[in-house]
């Protein structure tokens, strides 16, 4: 059924905090392994270490340069679907693979219906699905709902592939429904915001601003002093000091 | 957005069908069709070839035809949908149409069959040129005069199709060139107003609202993704080149417009010579495949914003 369902309370997502991430495709990558034996399993993967390696990912991590008048800054960009509160992807489906469950707000393409006629992926604004070719059917992040709701793995491991495996915590899973949650007291402590928001599908995944660093390279800074350590007065110390001072100034 | 040959063939090929259809169906309504029962089914088989045909290369860049019937199921939300149904639903009348046709049965419904045919016909045009024109993410697509321009279409090359058998069957017509004559010449206004549109309007989204960035300052890519091209950016980044899209543009207007609509004139003096027809439906016909390949080629996607789009 692709009409819409009425809105859930229950509204899983993900926030991305762009001030953490680093760009290190840890979650693409993880995200890949997991999906390519999960959901929507297999995920094409063509010449992967070759010259023109092509196939279907759910995540990826673009990086932009942000420029204001004194300063720029790279802000690395994992984008994925972020299982819209209205979104045409749904909609324009015609046999129904397409569907955003009404109990928690994911949104899915249920491979075994899907005809692969690619119009969802024309109405999502975000580049989000990706149409596997090998399969003939059309690919996108389900939120690991096969891992979520998984009583068959630890409990701890209960949270999307990309959550679990990014190194510095810049990706959180949860309800975004709930206003007392985790994540969306992060959301409103640190003013996350929609990606496209003027386009009004009401995305559920939100997004952090990353912090501009409070030097910027018009400042003068002063030449960082090297800490002396000091002497506990031994000679093979008192030695090691004179070895260090008279490198350093030939240096 | 990239043109697939599949749809273009579907669209043009059913596109003149339908419109073809349309024209039987009036005509046999308003008992204005010539001749006996066979040159009416011998355009019939024509139009539901042409439509039988396209809906065919339609189905060939599905990832799974075979799962074809599920697409009827959504026809509450989805233009897609509605657009398969009113196709089948259209083969009802116009089906009957051709089976009394061919039996010679002397029926009395033939003109309810007619209006019918003609009616699905429109509906299942109108529901082609929704698909496109529903979608908000290609502004050049998003317009009210979208659908009406595929209408228009349909209508002018069926017309010509038909004054073109009516020509090669020895019947002067005047009215099918009468029909051709008007759709075209509104098909061809449509399009000059939807291409001027299109030129005025750089887009209402920007790089700065996909990111989410733009109050920190102005925003430009970096990396990619990705070492090479994916799904996205081939299906929705195709574009082409200025230069390119304003001859096609000329091409257009020459094959698909002045053209024919000079070639239809002059077939008016000569109404039971078919050349004149017979060229104008060649040249629409390599207008229409050129109008729609640019309809693609040309339509911007708002995904490709975080590939490097400063606007769209
Ligand atoms: S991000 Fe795209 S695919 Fe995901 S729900 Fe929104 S519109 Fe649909
Ligand atoms: S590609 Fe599949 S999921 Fe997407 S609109 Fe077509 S049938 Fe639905
Ligand atoms: S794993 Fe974390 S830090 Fe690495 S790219 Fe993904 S979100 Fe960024």
């Amino acid at each position: 059924m692709t009409s819409l369902p009425q809105p859930s309370d229950v509204k899983l997502g993900l926030v991305i905090d762009l001030d953490i991430c680093v760009g290190c495709q840890a979650c693409a990558t993880s995200c890949k392994e997991w999906n390519t034996g999960g959901y929507s399993a297999p995920l094409s993967d063509h010449d992967p270490y070759g010259a023109d390696p092509s196939g279907a990912w759910l995540n990826r991590i673009h990086a932009y340069e942000v420029t204001t008048d004194t300063a720029s800054k790279t802000v690395h960009f994992p984008r994925s679907c972020l299982h819209c509160e209205k979104p045409d992807c749904v909609t324009v489906c015609p046999t129904g693979a397409s569907y955003k469950r009404a109990e928690d707000g994911i949104v899915l393409v249920n491979p075994d219906t899907c005809i692969g006629c690619k119009l969802c992926s024309w109405a999502c604004p975000y580049g989000a699905r990706e149409y596997d070719h090998d399969d003939g059917v059309m690919k996108k992040c389900t939120l690991c709902v096969d891992r979520i709701y998984n009583e068959t793995i630890p409990e701890e491991d209960r949270v999307p592939a990309c959550v679990k495996a990014c190194p510095t915590g810049a990706r959180a899973f949860g309800d975004l429904g709930d206003p007392d949650s985790a994540v969306s007291r992060n959301v409103a402590a640190r003013d996350g915001f929609n990606l496209l928001d003027e386009f009004g599908y009401e995305p559920v995944n939100k997004y952090l601003p990353p912090r501009f660093n409070s030097v910027t390279p018009d400042q003068v800074l002063p030449a960082p002093s090297e800490p002396v350590p000091a002497s506990n007065g031994s000679a093979i110390e008192n030695l090691f000091a004179w070895v260090d001072r008279a490198l350093s100034a030939k240096g | 957005m990239h043109p697939a040959y599949s749809v273009i063939l579907f669209t043009t090929a059913s596109g003149a069908g339908y419109g073809l259809l349309f024209w039987i169906g009036l005509a046999e309504a308003f008992g204005a069709m010539p001749g006996g029962r066979w040159i009416g089914f011998a355009m019939l088989t024509v139009a539901l070839a042409l439509i039988t045909v396209g809906l065919l290369a339609s189905t060939l860049h599905l990832g799974h035809p075979e799962r074809a019937l599920g697409a009827f199921s959504q026809w509450r939300s989805s233009w897609l949908s509605r657009e398969a149904v009113a196709a089948v639903v259209t083969y009802i009348p116009a089906g009957l149409l051709w089976l009394v046709w061919l039996a010679g049965v002397d029926s009395g419904a033939t003109p309810a069959l007619g209006v019918a045919a003609a009616a699905g016909a429109g509906v299942t045009v109108y529901c082609t040129g929704m698909i496109y024109a529903a979608l908000r993410t290609i502004r050049q697509w998003h317009r009210p005069v979208v659908p009406v321009i595929y209408l228009a279409l349909a209508s002018g090359t069926g017309a010509l199709l038909l004054g073109l058998m009516m020509a090669l069957a020895g019947f002067a017509v005047v009215w099918t060139l009468f029909a051709a004559l008007v759709s075209l010449t509104a098909a061809g206004l449509l399009k000059l107003s939807y291409w001027q549109q299109n030129d005025g309007d750089p887009g209402r989204y920007t790089a700065e609202m996909a990111t989410g960035l733009g109050h920190l300052g102005t925003v430009r890519p970096l990396d990619p993704p990705h070492s090479m091209p994916n799904f996205v950016m081939r299906e929705m980044g195709f574009s082409v080149a200025r230069k390119h899209a304003l001859t096609l543009r000329r091409t257009v207007l020459i094959c698909l417009f002045g053209g024919p609509l000079g070639l239809i004139v002059l077939s008016m003096f000569t109404p039971y010579d078919a050349g004149f027809m017979a060229i104008a439906v060649l040249a629409a016909g390599i207008g229409v495949i050129t109008e729609r390949w640019l309809f693609f080629a040309e339509a911007e996607h708002v995904s490709m914003l975080y590939y490097g789009a400063a606007r769209a």
